[in-house]
């Protein structure tokens, strides 16, 4: 009988586990009186507590390199800062989302203990160390996902996202798998630090075709999880279609977790390969950028604008991974951050319009918000402004960042490709204050928020106009996982 | 602890913005919320000058300066900022006047603004201010002195704005701003050049490190000039604008637009003072410019005598206050050019005493009379406000430099550090403020005769209108006048007298040879008499002009018209600049924008390439059909031309 690994790395994962069955089991054995809405709230509260919880022990368990499970699975300070990231997102995705399940008539336990188990998805993919662990990990998140998007199941449009996203999804995953297989019968190992040895040592001749290829497909398969061109083609649709506190958790937790796992692979095991996939990583960004900016502009529904926002955004990501330095990666990371909050915020504001008792989402149901709802539309305003890189808002440092990387790495095209598309983009955020602010309202959006959403919105937004004053901690913070990713 | 005293005011800015939000149309939670705003403010404000006076008693009584580190700020090579509070004797003296004045000012407010529909954006406009203030003067480095510096100009443009549905106000805040722009230019032009000399925006650095640089050279436009005389002269520009010196001046009297309280607060206890704050601040580099010392003296002791004239003719109560601060301002910066910083900072701490009581005091003027500001339709009024009109002679008494009031003390030694610095310059300065200070006591008594005495000339409405302010309007002109009272007896031996070496500890530095101050007690006795004998004969002549022959100015005005207009006119500063400046940037801007924008760039440029982007944006949007086979497909079409471009530049 092998021996017991050493389970203290994964101390947060087992955690949420269990924690995540427990509920399960919760849900399902408590008795139900009336439509279950209490037992849904119950249970999301002791999630998000859970996710606390969890943040607690990653930080606990600490940011030193360790391996455990034959080398499967992975801890370092890298993989502390995106997973805290991701808890974080999780847990604020559960509070504000319950205002919206409460309306909509679908409260039901299965949506906290769902995002639990996509979280602890995420967690896994950010430490793996392994081409399987990176595809278990990988497949856990996206389950759970598929199943959250069509979680509205009376809504066809809901339903319609949900599979779109499950058959897109698994083609991916196909790709994904096919890739692993080559890199697996071209180098005879699926562990990442045998995969970088390998390749350190015949640098000289070069790669062989067939690994090259697998990278390329694994790339597909990751490229499809963040939404890069052209591989983004089911974000619009699924997002519009999803409820929107999933949009909402959509857009930042597995955007997060797959750009931490894009990072780790391309950066740890294929690290020595960085001249042959910079190029293919250099077209994505660009074309993710350019798309992200033209196309958000004919939109009229928001959740969709958002969606190729997102789209543009992972351009920018991944102009960091282009310059595949210590730089470079410090500015994604911090881009991510601060992504994390703007993004969040603005589902927030999203998730306040309401009229009559039904969500609205066209961009002129707007008109008016900063008549009816001051503060919201403030926050709005302050989010659309950070994410069109106005000074000195935190959307415009993490821009920064990222190009300062570029221009440091002299990879000048990416860097003015970028600086025109963020101007491109500006066009379309804007329009949202335009909207919010100058135009005519036609009816006004319902009364009051509740007060979960309002002090998210509180905490997003003080965080993205303050974060100019006192930057270092996460300046520091992301130096040091930058420096844990490329030492590793 | 002490560092309350600073962020105090930027809590109840904060808590009274967020009551901008909350009114509502309801009146009654409108009022509730007003009196939220007034009192958080105020309350606020009156627990940070609390906190300023131990802090005062703490650093420049018991003489222990500090400097608070509250946190890195920039870190970008050799550029390190941290967020600093430096306080030594300098600092704290002006923290405990911004305070003091400041809270005086928020509760005056609370009776002069009470009709007004924006209170709490009011209030919270004004301790903001101050928090901005506050951050100026405690900065411990050049880059945090500028966040205050922009901080005031921001806030100032607001508040001169207050009123934006008059267009007078948006003119004036516009005109504030944009000719502090130009001072803010070579402000920052100072800062560059202080980085690119000593490396380092700190303010403890760059002071050690100034001896050895004192005969440091620096290109400019290809010539080698000295260094600190650059670095001195662009920082004087910066203080020129903020401090309305000749030249940078003009949106001073405009400024007058907004409501009383910030004129008071504004333009004459704080903000127009920040440019005399810098310039003792960085006295240890100012020291080394013999140049940069004698233009700040010439352009002090101009704008002295050239405000004094021309407050001496104008008819609106608020802009003889005006041009008496900015010729204030002169006398304050004449004291620095002859190296009497403590002097110019003491004559900076009396006169927001005296002007703010000026001020106020007009406003409760102002408010008596319905809001009327010009003079010639006041008159007659003395004996139906009788405690504005005895807080406005002691306001008067000091601004004169009578004895005992508080100018007599500051203004006095001011004066005589000129005489005794002994230099043309000092000569020069020493007359001009004698002049001026003969012209300070005649505008101000014609002031007060116009404003008080005669036969009443406002018609009846307003006149059966006329009475004393609230208690919560008076209390603070009392405590002002107080001030005004007793600030220059019982500062003048800390500040210039026999205890000043220990008060100001090392806050700051004169160099040996720099004696004026040392000299000025030892002056000969009619240097000490003259300005107290002219300022009598001012007051005097505003007597005899104004009460005894009433015919005698207008008789004066017509057979000296040209002299009167000119001075009517101010010089004719803003038509000058009309025509040297706004004309030509107008006429520029707009065959700019209708020919070269509108026509070229446009036809061209944003219009074409607008409609090039929203062809795309279609383009791209039907890209998205919604079908999944489609999106399918194109996700490997992706991966094959991926795979095949990667594979033919390999081969290749």
């Amino acid at each position: 009988m092998a021996a017991v690994p050493n389970l203290i790395p994964a101390l947060p994962e087992i955690f949420l586990a269990l924690t995540a069955m427990t509920l399960l089991m919760l849900g399902v054995f408590q008795k139900v009186d009336g439509d279950g809405q209490a037992t849904a709230r119950f249970v999301s509260y002791l999630a998000v507590i859970a996710f606390g919880l969890t943040i607690l022990l990653v930080v606990t368990v600490g940011g030193g390199r360790k391996l455990t499970f034959d080398g499967m699975f992975i801890t370092d300070f890298f993989g502390v800062f995106f997973k805290i990231l991701v808890l974080i997102a999780s847990a604020l995705t559960l509070v504000i989302s319950q205002g919206y399940l409460k309306v909509q008539g679908m409260a039901r336990f299965e949506y906290p203990v769902l995002v639990m188990f996509a979280t602890l998805g995420m967690m896994l993919m950010i430490s793996a160390n392994n081409l399987i662990s990176l595809y278990l990990g990988l497949e856990m998140q996206s389950l759970a996902l598929y199943v959250l998007a069509s979680f509205q199941r009376d809504d066809m449009r809901s339903t319609e996202a949900g599979l779109k996203y499950f058959v897109l999804g698994a083609l991916a995953s196909g790709m994904l798998l096919y890739g692993s297989s080559l890199i697996y019968g071209f180098t005879g190992t699926t562990d990442f630090g045998a995969i970088a040895a390998l390749f350190n040592s015949t640098a000289e001749g070069g790669p062989s075709v067939g690994v090259i290829i697998g990278l390329v497909f694994i790339l597909a398969g990751l490229a499809f999880k963040v939404s890069a061109v052209p591989f983004h083609m089911w974000t619009p649709d699924v997002y519009e279609g999803a409820p929107t506190p999933v949009t909402a958790f959509f857009a930042v937790g597995p955007k997060l977790a797959a750009i931490a796992l894009l990072l780790r692979v391309m950066i740890g095991p294929f690290g020595e390969l960085a001249g042959q996939w910079q190029q293919i990583v250099a077209f994505i960004s660009i074309a993710s950028m350019v798309l992200g900016a033209f196309a958000a502009i004919n939109q009229t529904n928001i959740k969709r604008m958002m969606a190729y926002s997102s789209i543009g955004n992972v351009g920018y990501v991944l102009i960091g991974l282009v310059v595949a330095d210590e730089a470079g990666i410090r500015g994604v990371l911090i881009y991510m951050a601060i992504y994390l909050f703007m993004t969040l915020g603005a589902f927030t504001c999203i998730l306040c319009m309401r009229r009559g008792g039904g969500m609205v989402e066209d961009i002129k149901d707007l008109a008016g918000l900063s008549r009816s709802h001051p503060m919201v539309a403030l926050a709005m305003a302050i989010f659309m402004f950070s994410m069109a890189g106005i000074p000195p808002l935190a959307g415009f440092l993490g821009k920064l960042y990222i190009f300062m990387a570029a221009i440091n790495a002299q990879l000048y095209t990416l860097a003015v490709i970028g600086v025109l598309s963020s101007v491109v983009g500006a066009f379309y955020y804007l329009r949202v204050i335009k909207v919010m602010y100058f135009d005519e309202p036609t009816d006004l959006l319902d009364r009051p928020v509740s007060r979960e959403i309002g002090l998210v919105l509180a905490g997003s937004s003080l965080f993205v106009v303050l974060f100019v004053i006192y930057p270092l901690p996460l300046l520091a913070a992301a130096k040091a996982a930058a420096q844990a990713l490329m030492g590793g | 602890m002490y560092t309350f005293a600073i962020f105090l005011p930027l809590l109840g800015a904060m808590v009274a913005g967020l009551l901008v939000f909350v009114g509502g149309e309801d009146e009654e939670r409108r009022a509730r919320m007003d009196r939220a705003a007034q009192w958080s403010t105020c309350g606020a404000m009156s627990l940070a000058s609390i906190i300023a006076m131990f802090l005062f008693k703490e650093v420049a009584l018991d003489g222990n300066p500090y400097t608070v580190e509250l946190f890195t700020w920039i870190d970008s090579g050799a550029l390190e900022v941290s967020w600093a509070l430096k306080l030594d004797s300098l600092a704290v003296v002006m923290v405990l006047m911004v305070t003091v004045v400041s809270t005086m000012i928020h509760f005056y407010s609370i009776g002069y603004m009470h009709h007004d529909p924006s209170i709490p954006r009011f209030m919270s406009y004004l301790s903001l201010f101050t928090f901005f203030m506050l951050m100026l003067v405690t900065a411990d480095n050049l880059i945090q002195l500028f966040f205050g510096w922009e901080g005031v100009g921001l806030v100032s443009y607001l508040l001169i704005g207050f009123w934006y549905d008059r267009p007078a106000a948006n003119a004036a805040a516009i005109k504030a701003f944009v000719v502090n722009r130009v001072g803010d230019f070579g402000f920052m032009l100072g800062i560059f050049a202080v980085f690119v000399l000593f490396q380092s925006v700190n303010l403890d650095t760059i002071f050690s490190a100034a001896a050895g640089k004192a005969d440091a050279t620096i290109q400019v436009f290809g010539g080698e000039f000295h260094a600190l005389t650059v670095i001195g002269l662009l920082l004087f520009v910066g203080a020129m604008g903020k401090s309305a010196q000749l030249g940078l001046h003009t949106w001073l009297p405009d400024a007058m637009e907004g409501p009383t309280p910030v004129s008071a607060l504004i333009h004459a206890a704080t903000m127009v003072t920040a440019g005399i704050f810098m310039v003792a601040r960085l006295s240890p580099l100012f020291e080394y410019s013999e140049t940069a010392l004698t233009v700040i003296t010439v352009v002090g002791a101009t704008t002295a005598i050239f405000a004094a004239t021309i407050g001496c003719v104008q008819n609106d109560i608020k802009r003889v206050i005006a041009y008496s601060t900015m010729s204030q301002l002169g006398y304050m910066f004449f004291a620095l050019g002859v190296s009497a910083y403590s002097a110019g900072i003491f004559h900076l701490m009396t006169h927001a005493f005296f002007k703010a009581l000026l001020f106020l005091g007009a406003g409760s003027v102002i408010h008596a009379m319905s809001d009327e500001q010009d003079m010639r339709r006041m008159g007659g009024i003395w004996k139906m406000i009788p405690v504005t009109y005895a807080l406005m002679w002691i306001g008067s008494l000091a601004l004169a430099g009578i004895w005992p009031f508080a100018g007599y003390y500051s203004k006095d030694t001011i004066l005589e550090a000129a005489y005794a610095a002994g230099s043309g310059v000092g000569g020069y300065a020493f007359w001009m403020g004698i002049t001026a200070a003969f012209l300070t006591a005649f505008y101000s008594w014609r002031l007060i005769i116009m404003t008080f005495h005669g036969a009443p000339r406002a018609d009846e409405r307003v006149m059966a209108h006329v009475h004393e302010s609230p208690k919560v309007m008076i209390l603070p002109l009392i405590v002002l006048a107080a001030g005004a009272l007793f600030a220059g007896y019982l500062g003048f031996e800390y500040f210039v007298g026999s205890n000043a070496a220990e008060f100001w500890g090392n806050s700051i530095l004169v160099l040996p040879g720099h004696d004026a101050l040392e000299n000025a007690h030892s002056v000969p006795l009619w240097v000490k008499y003259l300005p107290l004998v002219v300022a009598g004969a001012g007051i005097a002549l505003a007597y005899v002009m104004y009460m005894f022959a009433p015919g005698l100015p207008a008789a004066l005005a017509s057979s000296f018209s040209a002299v009167h207009r000119f001075l009517l006119n101010k010089w004719y500063f803003d038509e000058l600049y009309d025509l040297l400046f706004v004309r030509p940037a107008f006429y520029l801007g707009r065959n700019l924008w209708k020919t070269g924008d509108g026509a070229i760039i446009d036809g061209v440029g944003p219009d074409g390439l607008a409609a090039a982007t929203l062809n795309l944006a279609r383009r791209a949007a039907k890209l998205q059909t919604g079908y999944l086979y489609h999106y399918a497909f194109a996700m490997l079409i992706g991966v094959v031309s991926v795979v095949t471009w990667y594979l033919f530049t390999r081969a290749g």
